[in-house]
């Protein structure tokens, strides 16, 4: 086996003569690392050393750019503080963007570095390149691999998060056990970063889809908010369109939200908007009649009014009462605190779910909280203001109270100023308009003529809005075309041509004047409106209009295109009306067109001139002319550009652009009928049925959630104290909010009360006849490691929501709190209390590790130090650093995906359960236990034991423990810690380790509770007394050739059909023994390497496949029993 | 194959000269010529403030914030609230702020590496993860000049090398073994006004904006209960994620386990505007005259219901016309200075005295031949007032529990001016 130090030792002394021999040396070794995988599985150890050699000179001519050559020998150096330096360089030169990949190789050998600042640079070196050198970047994979069993959860975490940042496709294999195994992870920390690597595998390759979303399920079911964010993200990311997986979890979802960190929040709030309006009826369906007669009745009499209240009261009567889905108040209620939140995307969360879910009148609560935003950074102003615009169309009611805080200073950006005027605008009514005109008349002097120009916009749509006011409006914009600054005066033109075409009649005046302005004003779309009202009312200024058109014709050339069409227009109109007067004009105006450059205007005067100069060829067009040019034209409205933006889920990236954004999920419309409202309702188990219903009883008034987080205090070491605290305020406090809220929902209840109790008891009752299914599935569910896992947290959770019970019973005073509010809370404190429950089992663990466990190991996040080795890895004790670099790359070069799963984690294969006490010999009491095969905590020379004891008697056990272990000599036992007690019903899982000293003796100890002993033994497989040993191939040929003779042990066998392809030898041999599977080069071999637990000696296993059936196995081990044994054990499994 | 990203995926960091000092990106690499959309916007908005924060280009979508004269430009492929973004990249400047001290380039030119590695932890696949101070602290000392000394010595680094143990606690903003010998809480509550004053010296528009920020230095796990004298006072209340909502729901009492160190405990709102009293008054007289290229400026300040307390820091603004050239003005108090490029007149007075009222007069000059301005401008002004909240907010007690030591506890009153216009 070559292992880097030779090689190191090797190059040392070169490189501190010359930086460039340095780079030489090294680059040809990994250059031929990143050749073809294949390739390089073939070399030898002693190839290769001579191939470095002819190949410096050729590294030379090729040359890299010479001024990273200090750099790479720093990297090089054995001084971490000269790595550091060198890295920092390097990432200051990513940071400003410059080029430095060709210091990959250099870079990706420290992966390993001890020095965790220097490790977190390369992370952050790697990340960036990796997905340009895809060859080298899989020299750091195994680093993480082994990162991620490591005992630390910080670790773990960290590896997963490099291994999954890292864009290489050919590791998507890889990645996808990784989260597979990160995402059932005891620690929630860890399958957070599960939940965030979901989209990068995702964007990755897209055809892990259907895995991944698997992955997702299960961890939505996950009850931590720590979690619960990030999956949420995956979610979205992964598969937006599977609503379905939402069902089960939405009420613990909204139970959570409260509690997730606050981007989470966010992600959560916009799912559940689009839910809701999948499964929910809408809540204003009966209020939209009542609308449209509300309106009415603004400006109808009072009788009016009160007639249509009847017959809307009668027309209401007659449909179905709306009744809101309980679980539509939910999410109401549990998110309207958010809006009291620091981070505006939150608020802004909040406020859009209310605007698309609420009921119309309870919508108002958002306002207050958007107007909060107001005060924050511009761009939030921006945005909220974006928003505010959309919303006080639809809903202005909302806005009006707080209508002086979108009032206008003169700091303001100009972006803001025109936003703000847009929403002054929407909320004008008759009552609020002579405020606002006040305040627009200041705006109309400000010095922003931007902004001037705008507010004239906006007085001339308040004035068409608003009829009241049309006259005063029009009287101040005609003083506003004696404005000095011709932009005010032109847009004033504009916005008054709009107002005159609704009442042309009465205006001859003001057209007089604005004839009068065609010698001042410049600014070409003022020009053309003039133009064209004076054209279309040419009637009310027969005078004026064709020495209007006489000047015109004698400027027509140096006019812009707008106002020259508009000249022709004029023209055209005069003839048609006065041909006395402008034939000869018009005539002149149409043949200077004809010449003008523009050929939209030729073509206009060309087409004008034979519409109205009758002509013998003019068709029967020239009849209708006047017809078409003086018809009455409908006044424009000018309406706000927010309108209809609601279409646009609020508060998204595609209404601020008012452009549908790429990956934009459409808001759905309310269903017409509700769909079934079941579907969400989770099965309950057992205990919290009783203390629902004892609850219903007793209306006792304190949460589940606090309670339950006090109850758990004693296990968080550090947190106990305030957490006790925050449990009494939490109860105290939440009876503020039930009485709150049933005030707002006493209408509801009183109609629907009654039957959602019914509803309820039905659904219990289903529920228990699930849950005794699911019990009876229960026990061949065991098998496998991870129903394992779920049941352990399954049961803790349950035994700590029996404690939480107990109190609350007592505590229970006869009180009427509201009947959905009991119903949800009971739903709710299942998944509440489960929220906690993890961290218990994972501070039992704690426990069950001995206080000696190694302090430093834990000292920091990214230490994936493997060189206090854990105890899967052993290592021999002469290469320390064998298992880096280039053992590495040898495992590496044949990843492919069914050597994976080998590699990756020996516990995956299917764990068997045995027996360690029966329940009739155990009087109710039955016990378990499982080989984990995950390394035992303590002790790397344990085998890690986990104990499953369920309690199915009436009776509380006491004080269960180990006691007086008869031991051969040479082992010992780890006893797990005191189970104090285990309530009726309940299952405890413990770990406990064992050293069998490399023999399949049977442990034997007493089984204590408070009343009992029972005496048990535990006898291990042969297979489970090892841990998997990762080696090359060479390595394996290296040490098979010292364990011939005696320690050979050859066997042959016949495959039976199912056993004859390689995924099932490879199942069945890992799942006989604990093993790990070596990369072979030929097809038909298959190669397992182990190593027994206590001694450490190798046990190597080769399986041969011949023709057809037969196969030979053979099994080196210096331990010839175990070696013995262990072929016995692979070929029932196999024969199975 | 399907490239669905979300959130951030790469941030630019530009400065005033439109120079990119700083890029980062969480996923594949994005060329620099994207910000050229950037640039485009930027020159069409002429005003750096007014550069829109949202740019749709053909292929991404650009979200930018202006901090401290640095653009935080970050790339979108896809939809995402904008909020959401805008809100982050004010989290990121925050955390620079937090650990430079300031936040401006040669900061941050600095501090790369520190920078990359916070950027590094901040964002995952471009979806936030850490971005609690507390949290970062553990991960990433920051800098100090005697941290730089040791570290140059020792070899030791700037990343910390405990566990951050606030990541894993349901109290993530506050890290464990927190250790003090002076156990001090102190709360500052800062109140701005926020009044639009017009031309007769009626109230248009006022309003309170209150912030209480503390300064926790605490050991163990302090459980706080700050109550107040008059709590129905605050309107509108948004709180740090520590603050137990529930309780304040019920009992109008802020119970919570503070983070370490600095941070803001709540914002609100007093709006309810009879309750606003203004503590200033300005008398003005600006004009024009038509034709003389020459107008009056005479302004006088004085206080108004101050409540027995002196104003002080006061400091007035005006934006000019662009057509006064230079101001010939005579300060009774304090002195004066106009820039003739930018327009800005600036009067620094000072303390308030009532017995003697800072006034401002003279002459202004105007551009010869330009019309007369039409507008006066608006003007702006600043003060303090120590030791007084002016909506009357009172911090009744603040209780501990879970701890046994007895701490220092502060309070601190003081009113400003926050955007304080008098329209003239």
């Amino acid at each position: 086996m070559l292992s880097l130090p030779p090689v190191q030792k090797l190059l040392r002394p070169k490189s501190v003569v010359g930086s460039d021999v340095a780079k030489e040396v090294t680059s040809p070794v990994l250059a031929t690392e990143a050749g073809p995988p294949t390739c390089y599985s073939a070399l030898r150890a002693d190839e290769l050393r001579p191939l470095a050699a002819p190949k410096d000179e050729g590294a030379a001519s090729t040359g890299q750019p010479p001024r990273h050559d200090d750099l790479k020998e720093m990297l090089d150096s054995n001084k971490d503080s000269l790595k550091l330096e060198a890295m920092k360089r390097i990432v200051a030169m990513i940071a400003w963007g410059k080029n430095a990949s060709d210091l990959f190789p250099a870079v990706v050998k420290n992966v390993a570095c001890k020095n965790i600042e220097v490790k977190k640079l390369v992370y952050v070196y790697l990340v960036r390149y990796a997905e340009e050198q895809q060859d080298l970047a899989l020299l750091s994979i195994s680093t993480f691999q082994r990162g991620l069993k490591d005992p630390n959860q910080l670790i773990r975490a960290s590896a997963l998060r490099v291994l999954s940042s890292i864009r290489v496709p050919i590791i998507v294999p890889i990645m996808m056990l990784a989260i597979k195994e990160a995402a059932s992870d005891m620690s929630p920390y860890v399958r957070k970063t599960a939940a965030h690597a979901i989209p990068k595998l995702y964007s990755l390759d897209s055809d892990q889809k259907d895995q991944l979303i698997e992955v997702i399920e299960k961890l939505l079911a996950d009850k931590t908010t720590l979690v619960a964010g990030s999956v949420v993200m995956a979610f979205e990311e992964v598969c937006p369109e599977r609503i379905d997986l939402i069902h089960k979890n939405y009420r613990k979802l909204c139970n959570l939200l409260i509690d997730v960190e606050e981007w989470g929040q966010v992600v959560i709030i916009n799912m559940l908007t689009r839910y809701a309006r999948t499964q929910f009826l809408s809540p204003n369906q009966n209020e939209s009649l009542l609308e449209e007669s509300a309106e009415k009745a603004f400006y109808g009499s009072e009788e009016e009014d009160t007639k249509d209240a009847k017959a809307e009261a009668a027309s209401l009567a007659k449909r179905k009462p709306y009744v809101m889905d309980p679980d539509h108040r939910l999410l109401l209620r549990n998110t309207k605190p958010l809006l009291q939140s620091r981070n505006a995307a939150v608020v802004m969360a909040v406020a859009q779910l209310y605007f698309h879910l609420a009921p119309k009148a309870e919508v108002g609560v958002i306002a207050k909280a958007l107007v909060r935003l107001l005060r924050s950074h511009s761009e939030v102003q921006y945005v909220v203001l974006q928003n505010v615009a959309t919303m006080s169309i639809k809903r202005r009611g909302m806005f009006e109270p707080y209508l002086k805080s979108f009032y206008i200073r003169s700091t303001d950006p100009t972006q803001i100023k025109i936003l703000k005027l847009e929403v002054l605008t929407n909320l004008a009514n008759e009552t609020n308009i002579s405020t606002i005109l006040r305040e627009f008349q200041t705006y109309i002097r400000s010095m922003d003529k931007d902004f001037v120009a705008a507010t004239i916009q906006a007085i001339g749509r308040c004035a068409t809005n608003i009829g009241k006011v049309r006259d005063t409006c029009l009287n101040g914009l005609v003083q506003l075309l004696s404005n000095r600054d011709e932009l005010v005066v032109a847009e004033s033109v504009v916005v008054i041509k709009k107002l005159l075409q609704m009442q042309p009649a009465q205006h001859s005046e003001i057209i007089k004047h604005m004839a009068k302005l065609t010698d001042n004003i410049q600014v070409p779309m003022a020009r053309a409106s003039i133009l064209w009202l004076i054209g279309e009312y040419c009637e009310h200024v027969p005078k004026i209009a064709p020495d209007v058109l006489r000047k015109m014709a004698k400027s027509f050339t140096n006019e812009e295109d707008i106002v020259k069409l508009q000249v022709i227009n004029l023209a055209a109109k005069l003839y048609l009306t006065n041909s006395k007067q402008s034939k000869l004009l018009t005539q002149y105006v149409l043949n200077l067109a004809k010449y003008d450059q523009n050929y939209d205007i030729r073509d206009r005067a060309r087409f004008i001139r034979q519409l109205i100069v009758p002509t013998e060829k003019s068709g029967a067009l020239n009849k209708y002319a006047k017809k078409l040019f003086l018809a009455q034209k409908p006044a424009p409205i000018l309406e706000s550009s927010f309108k209809d933006r609601d279409h646009f889920q609020l508060g998204s990236l595609s209404h601020l652009l008012n452009a549908k954004a790429v990956g934009y999920q459409e808001l759905p419309d309310w269903p017409d009928e509700a769909p079934d409202p079941s579907v969400r309702n989770v099965e309950v188990p057992e205990w919290t049925k009783c203390t629902s219903r004892e609850k219903r009883k007793d209306k006792v008034e304190k949460p589940f959630y606090s309670d339950s987080e006090g109850e758990s205090g004693p296990t968080e070491s550090a947190d106990s104290e305030p957490e006790s605290d925050s449990e009494e305020s939490g109860s105290s406090s939440s009876s503020g909010t039930s009485s709150s809220s049933s005030e707002e929902e006493d209408e509801e209840e009183e109609e629907g009360g009654s039957e959602e109790q019914s509803e309820d008891k039905e659904g219990e009752e289903e529920e228990e006849e699930k849950r005794k299914k699911k019990k009876e599935k229960g026990g061949p569910r065991k098998a496998s490691p991870r129903s394992v896992g779920s049941e352990e947290e399954e049961e803790a959770e349950g035994k700590k929501v029996k404690k939480a019970a107990g109190p609350q019973g007592k505590k229970g005073h006869a009180e009427t709190s509201s009947e959905e509010a009991s119903a949800s809370e009971s739903s709710s404190s299942g998944s509440d209390s489960g929220t906690e429950a993890p961290t218990v089992v994972e501070a039992k663990r704690r426990k069950v590790i001995p206080s000696s466990k190694a302090g430093p190991k834990e000292i920091s996040l990214l230490d994936l130090d493997d060189f206090t080795p854990p105890p899967p890895q052993p290592v021999p004790s002469s290469s320390i650093i064998s298992t880096s670099l280039v053992t590495d790359l040898e495992g590496l070069t044949l990843t492919d995906t069914s050597l994976a799963p080998a590699l990756l984690s020996p516990a995956f294969g299917a764990v068997r359960t045995y027996e360690l006490l029966h329940r009739m010999a155990g009087e109710g009491l039955s016990v378990e236990y499982c080989f984990s095969r995950r390394p035992f905590p303590g002790d790397p020379h344990m085998v890690a034991v986990q104990i499953q004891i369920s309690n199915n008697t009436d009776a509380e056990v006491k004080s269960l423990r180990v006691s007086e272990p008869k031991l051969l000599a040479g082992m010992r036992i780890q006893e797990f810690p005191e189970i104090e007690s285990l309530a009726p019903g309940d299952t405890a899982s413990v770990v406990m380790g064992i050293d069998f000293c490399d023999s399949t003796q049977a442990a034997n100890f007493q089984l204590c509770t408070h009343t009992r002993h029972f005496y048990v033994s535990i006898q291990p497989p042969v297979g489970e007394l090892m841990a998997p040993v990762f080696m090359s191939e060479n390595e394996f040929r290296k040490e098979q050739g010292k364990l011939t003779g005696m320690s050979e042990i050859t066997e042959k066998l016949t495959l039976p059909e199912k056993c004859r392809s390689d995924h099932a030898i490879v199942q069945q041999v890992t799942s006989a023994a604990n093993v790990g599977r070596v990369p072979c080069g030929a097809d038909n071999e298959y190669r397992f390497a182990a190593k027994t637990v206590t001694s450490g000696s190798l046990v190597l296993i080769t399986l041969e496949w011949r023709e057809g059936a037969a196969a030979q196995l053979t099994v080196n081990s210096e331990k010839m029993v175990i070696g013995t044994m262990l072929v016995k054990d692979i070929i029932q499994a196999l024969a199975q | 194959m399907c490239f669905q990203q979300k959130m951030i995926h790469s941030l630019f960091l530009i400065n005033c000269s439109g120079d990119i000092f700083l890029e980062k990106h969480w996923k594949s690499v994005v060329s620099q010529s994207v910000c050229d959309y950037f640039f485009e916007a930027q020159e069409k908005a002429i005003d750096v403030e007014n550069v829109p924060p949202v740019i749709s280009t053909p292929h991404h979508y650009l979200i930018s914030i202006y901090r401290d004269k640095i653009f935080f430009v970050s790339v979108i492929q896809t939809e995402v609230p904008p909020l959401f973004v805008i809100e982050f990249l004010h989290r990121v400047a925050d955390t620079f702020q937090d650990y430079f001290g300031e936040c401006s380039e040669t900061a941050i030119k600095d501090n790369v590496v520190i920078v990359y590695e916070l950027l590094e932890e901040m964002l995952d696949n471009g979806f936030p993860l850490a971005t609690e101070s507390n949290i970062l602290k553990e991960l990433i000392k920051p800098p100090t000049i005697l941290r730089s000394v040791v570290n140059s010595i020792t070899g030791s680094s700037n990343v910390g090398d405990t566990l951050p143990t606030g990541q894993l606690s349901n109290i993530p903003w506050r890290r464990a073994g927190v250790k003090y010998t002076n156990n001090e809480a102190y709360f500052d509550v800062i109140e701005e006004i926020d009044a639009i004053i017009d031309k007769s010296g009626s109230t248009v528009f006022a309003e309170i904006q209150g912030v209480i920020d503390s300064c926790i230095k605490l050991s163990g796990m302090p459980d706080l209960s700050l109550s107040f004298m008059n709590p129905r006072l605050l309107d509108d209340v948004s709180f740090h994620p520590c603050i137990r909502f529930k309780r304040w729901e019920s009992e109008r009492v802020l119970s919570f386990i503070p983070p370490d160190g600095n941070f803001r405990l709540i914002s609100y709102r007093v709006s309810s505007q009879n309750l606003v009293a203004i503590p200033v008054y300005v008398k003005h007289l600006i004009s024009f005259k038509e034709n003389s290229s020459s107008g009056r400026f005479d302004v006088t300040i004085g206080p108004k219901q101050n409540m027995g307390k002196t104003v002080e820091g006061v400091v007035m603004t005006v934006h000019m016309p662009k057509a006064v050239l230079n101001m010939n003005l005579t300060a009774t108090q304090g002195s004066y200075t106009f820039d003739p490029v930018t327009k800005v007149l600036a009067w620094d007075v000072g303390k308030i005295t009532p017995q003697k009222l800072p006034n401002l007069k003279g002459i202004v000059n105007l551009q010869s031949g330009a019309p007369k301005p039409e507008e006066n401008p608006s003007l702006n002004i600043q003060f303090k007032i120590q030791q007084l909240a002016i909506s009357g907010l009172k911090v009744n007690r603040l209780d501990m529990y879970g701890e046994k030591y007895k701490p220092f506890k502060g309070v601190k009153y003081i009113t400003k001016a926050g955007k304080f216009q008098v329209r003239t």
